[in-house]
């Protein structure tokens, strides 16, 4: 097989990203998302996004418990440590 | 592998056995958001995975005595929490959804492309709105827009940052199956920042 006909598209290789971020790629296969990555301004912008999209997202603050629940856990709470006396 | 806890994780857990409520108050505030999102890929209702959470508050509790660290404490939780909410999926009549990975729509719309490569480039993001507070809401709604399951995995990974292999445990998911799911819920969320930052996308 040719050089040329092992060659990934773009439109494959975003598919291939997360696998290639996991570091879950084959051998023969991330060489080939290497080179591609390597000649292919689009597609390594593509990549930098999610790259982005991954950082932003570790931003977010988790949701907040409601006073309600909050209280109801935390006289549950009591109650177990009341009980282990 | 790992057997032992690391010593800070092994102090919280003999806090709790001490009945030190701020440690509780600590552990809830850290997972409550995330468990939350993952009770609701089981069962049917929001108000259904509030109780599920909260039983499993409970359940830990109940059992900190018998905890033994072999696995992390964030893992022993949240199989509390995947067994509790599979027990009331059952009892809901509802099948257990980990057999689908959601929709299987490609991670860019196929009109981008011609002939397999880019029509045109994807459009640089402007930094000065991109880390705008509006951008992170953005996220969020996009997290919350997808289905359950891709849901509680980019939530796991992404933003509390978990490694695929803990969530790969407390989901009981396949290597497979995880990357599917992690793949489909960023590729999204990326479309969904796509969108709002660039004005004519």
């Amino acid at each position: 097989m040719t050089e040329t006909a092992m060659e990934i598209s773009c439109q494959e290789l975003v598919e291939l990203v997360t696998d290639y971020l996991e570091g879950a790629l084959a051998p023969e296969d991330q060489d080939r998302f290497d080179s591609h990555i390597a000649a292919c301004d689009g597609c390594r912008r593509y990549l930098e996004q999610i790259r982005v999209t991954v950082t932003l997202s570790g931003r977010l603050s988790p949701e907040q418990l409601d006073p309600a629940a909050q209280a109801a856990l935390l006289q549950a709470f009591r109650n177990w440590k009341g009980e282990r006396k | 592998m790992e057997h032992a806890l690391p010593a800070d994780e092994m102090q919280l857990v003999e806090a709790l056995r001490a009945g030190d409520e701020r440690v509780f108050e600590q552990l809830v505030r850290m997972y409550q958001g995330t468990l939350l999102r993952v009770a609701q890929m089981y069962v049917s209702s929001r108000s259904v995975a509030e109780e599920v959470v909260q039983e499993t508050w409970l359940a830990v509790l109940n059992g900190i005595d018998r905890f033994e660290g072999r696995s992390s404490l964030k893992t022993w939780i949240f199989h509390i929490l995947a067994n509790r909410a599979k027990t009331r999926a059952q009892r809901e009549g509802r099948t257990i959804p980990f057999s689908s990975l959601g929709d299987s729509e490609p991670a860019v719309q196929p009109d981008r492309f011609a002939g397999g490569h880019w029509a045109a480039f994807p459009d640089d993001w402007p930094e000065e709105r991109l880390l705008g507070d509006e951008t992170m809401r953005v996220i969020e709604r996009a997290i919350e827009g997808l289905p359950p399951t891709q849901q509680a995995v980019i939530t796991l990974r992404d933003v509390q940052g978990w490694t695929a292999e803990d969530v790969r445990n407390a989901l009981e998911l396949s290597e497979t199956n995880q990357r599917v799911l992690l793949h489909r819920a960023r590729s999204k969320v990326r479309r969904s920042l796509e969108e709002y930052l660039v004005e004519d996308a």
